[in-house]
């Protein structure tokens, strides 16, 4: 089996220097079987803006454990150049993409690109993002979302964020990061624990629960602006909010009624409505990505075993049966699986059920897997774990070859959430 | 040391009693009354937080505020029944105060889950409390789950500690501890 063990460092060593104890640093450990081999010749034009943009596009595919990278040799190429395709064929390269940053006439910078199909000697296309001088990376993420999706078919995930909480001390904070764990700013501060960070659908806000009323209270609150707005704040807990598709409302666990049981609200906190009824518990509710059903953790059985039923409640069947303790159920934004957090022998590992054939793969190595969260494309699978007794997230990919291993060196990192895709 | 403080509490709530008499025959009609008519006065005075030292003397069985659980349990321990009985009669005594119970668990397993779990247990002590005399309205359960330690090891005698519940006192001042 292939090891590859690779650290990437990033070149904003200014920048990095500055903030890196609360930079998440990202080890890479296997990866895919069939990888593409791409070169990405260090593009022309502004050198300082080129390097960035040209560094991040090869982290972000190398990071992704599906392309093999071929080097450029130095070659620089900008995305009109004519290419030398038996050149780039015999050093093993299947695509090669070339581009160019300029300063465009409002001082702003245009990041232009175009990739190459060397078998076919044929244009794959191209795109020009324009941004700005402190944007180069994200113009160098989305540039590899591009050629991740003309390459792979499908939507490529560099431009998400990713919130996740760390401890450090007796301090909370809920971060924000791009999902190469760069560019990681706090969205909250707190002394008391913040877990359940969910990402609204259109990625302007996050519910979370906050213990700062020394209770479980649910918040949203919009990134831009940090205003934050409480939506369930009920006598006894609440807590695991989980947004609708169209994000006009949440379901949430409440014990107002004694016991924890599944609600939903309005995004605005108004319209509560009890959708379980159980003498157990019900939580860890998550609607399907169609809206139409809601998957939840409940002991009615005897153990804890995750549940489906209508998104209005009623009638719910047993989805695990495997095990005595199934919980933290996550539907894949494509539908086709659910990932969960299943004990075996006693240790807590990542799972996923396919929903057609009901086939269950436990897809870590480690016994402390908590929280999962899939990327929007459904391909990674995001987890918090523990090496060495410390916090630390964990992504893998839903077959289970790539493995990658996001730490921080201040604290312990915990309850991560994949953003959507980037509108 | 329990055993010897509930009998000095029932003691204190029957002096408490006797200490307004009632004249059947001459006392004051009770419309004529403004408000109460009683100024609470606290023997020992306040503590840091503005309650009662009573709640946080060490030698008061009221100091004593955790109730500890078996793995996977949620019932009140025989072991437990004083302190829980000794706090519903202060509540039933003391009216304006109030208490939030905080259920915990330890670390394994769900957060959400555990969050779940805690609130079982508080819940449980809640209702010892109400079916003891104290009122709804005076006590709150909630759940921390695992993400308040009390005991941050990773061990069965850690685990053990924070299988727990506790109970925090306000003042009708809203003073307090929560």
């Amino acid at each position: 089996m292939p090891q590859i063990f690779h650290k990437i460092l990033f070149a904003l060593s200014l920048l990095v220097a500055v903030t890196a104890q609360a930079q998440l640093s990202i080890e890479i450990t296997g990866a895919g079987a069939n990888r593409i081999p791409v070169a990405i010749a260090n593009f022309a034009g502004d050198a300082a803006a080129a390097q960035v943009v040209t560094a991040t596009v090869r982290a972000d595919l190398e990071r992704s454990g599906l392309f093999k990278l071929i080097d450029p040799a130095g070659s620089t190429l900008d995305e009109n150049a004519s290419v030398n395709f038996s050149d780039w064929k015999s050093r093993g390269a299947d695509a090669l993409a070339a581009g160019s940053l300029a300063r465009s006439a409002d001082g702003r910078m245009e990041a232009r690109f175009r990739l190459y199909d060397t078998q076919k000697q044929a244009s794959l296309g191209g795109a020009v993002f324009v941004t700005g001088n402190d944007q180069l990376r994200a113009a160098g993420h989305r540039i590899a979302d591009s050629i991740y999706e003309k390459l792979t078919g499908e939507k490529g995930v560099f431009s998400t964020r990713v919130a996740y909480v760390i401890k450090s001390g007796s301090q909370f904070r809920l971060q924000i990061a791009d999902a190469d764990g760069q560019g990681a700013v706090t969205a909250l501060t707190s002394t008391e624990p913040i877990i359940s960070p969910v990402w609204s659908p259109d990625g302007s806000k996050l519910a979370y629960v906050s213990f700062e009323k020394k209770k479980p209270v649910i918040y949203v609150h919009a990134l831009a602006s940090g205003q934050r707005q409480v939506v369930a704040n009920f006598k006894g807990s609440n807590s695991a909010p989980a947004w609708s598709p169209d994000g006009r409302k949440l379901a949430v666990v409440l014990s107002k009624d004694g016991n924890s049981q599944i609600y939903s609200v309005n995004a605005d906190g108004t319209g509560v409505q009890r959708l379980t009824q159980s003498a157990g518990i019900d939580t860890e509710p998550r609607y399907s990505p169609d809206g139409g059903t809601i998957y939840f953790t409940s002991d009615r059985g005897g153990s804890p075993q995750i549940y489906r039923m209508g998104a209005n409640g009623g009638d719910a069947q047993r989805v695990t049966f495997e095990g005595s303790y199934n919980v933290s159920p996550r539907p894949s934004p494509d539908g086709k699986s659910l990932a969960f957090i299943s004990r075996r022998d006693g240790r807590f590992q990542l799972a996923v059920m396919d929903l057609a054939s009901k086939q269950v793969q436990i897809l870590s190595d480690s016994h402390k897997d908590e929280s999962p969260s899939f990327a929007p494309n459904s391909r990674m699978i995001l987890i918090a774990t523990e090496t060495g007794g410390r916090g630390v997230l964990s992504a893998v990919s839903s077959d289970g070859r790539i493995k990658q291993r996001l730490s921080i060196a201040a604290g312990d990192v915990r309850e991560p959430a994949w953003g959507p895709f980037i509108q | 040391m329990k055993k010897l403080l509930i009998p000095a509490l029932l003691a204190a709530l029957i002096v408490g009693c006797s200490s307004t008499p009632v004249d059947e025959t001459s006392g004051a009609p009770v419309e004529s009354r403004s408000g109460s008519g009683v100024t609470p006065v606290t023997a020992g005075g306040l503590d840091a937080r503005g309650l009662p030292r009573e709640l946080t003397d060490p030698k008061s069985v009221l100091s004593q505020r955790s109730i500890y659980f078996d793995l996977d349990k949620y019932d009140v321990k025989a072991e437990y029944q004083d302190i829980v009985a000794a706090h519903a009669k202060y509540l039933v005594a003391n009216k304006g105060f109030k208490v939030l119970i905080q259920g915990n668990t330890d670390e394994r397993g769900s957060r959400e889950y555990n969050l779940s779990l805690g609130q079982k247990r508080s819940d449980a002590v809640k209702r010892s409390l109400i079916v003891l005399g104290a009122k709804e309205e005076q006590v709150e359960s909630v759940s921390l789950g695992e993400e308040k330690p009390k005991n941050p090891g990773h061990d069965e005698a850690a685990w053990a500690d924070n299988r727990r519940a506790d109970i925090l006192y306000r003042a009708p001042d809203g003073r307090g501890e929560f």
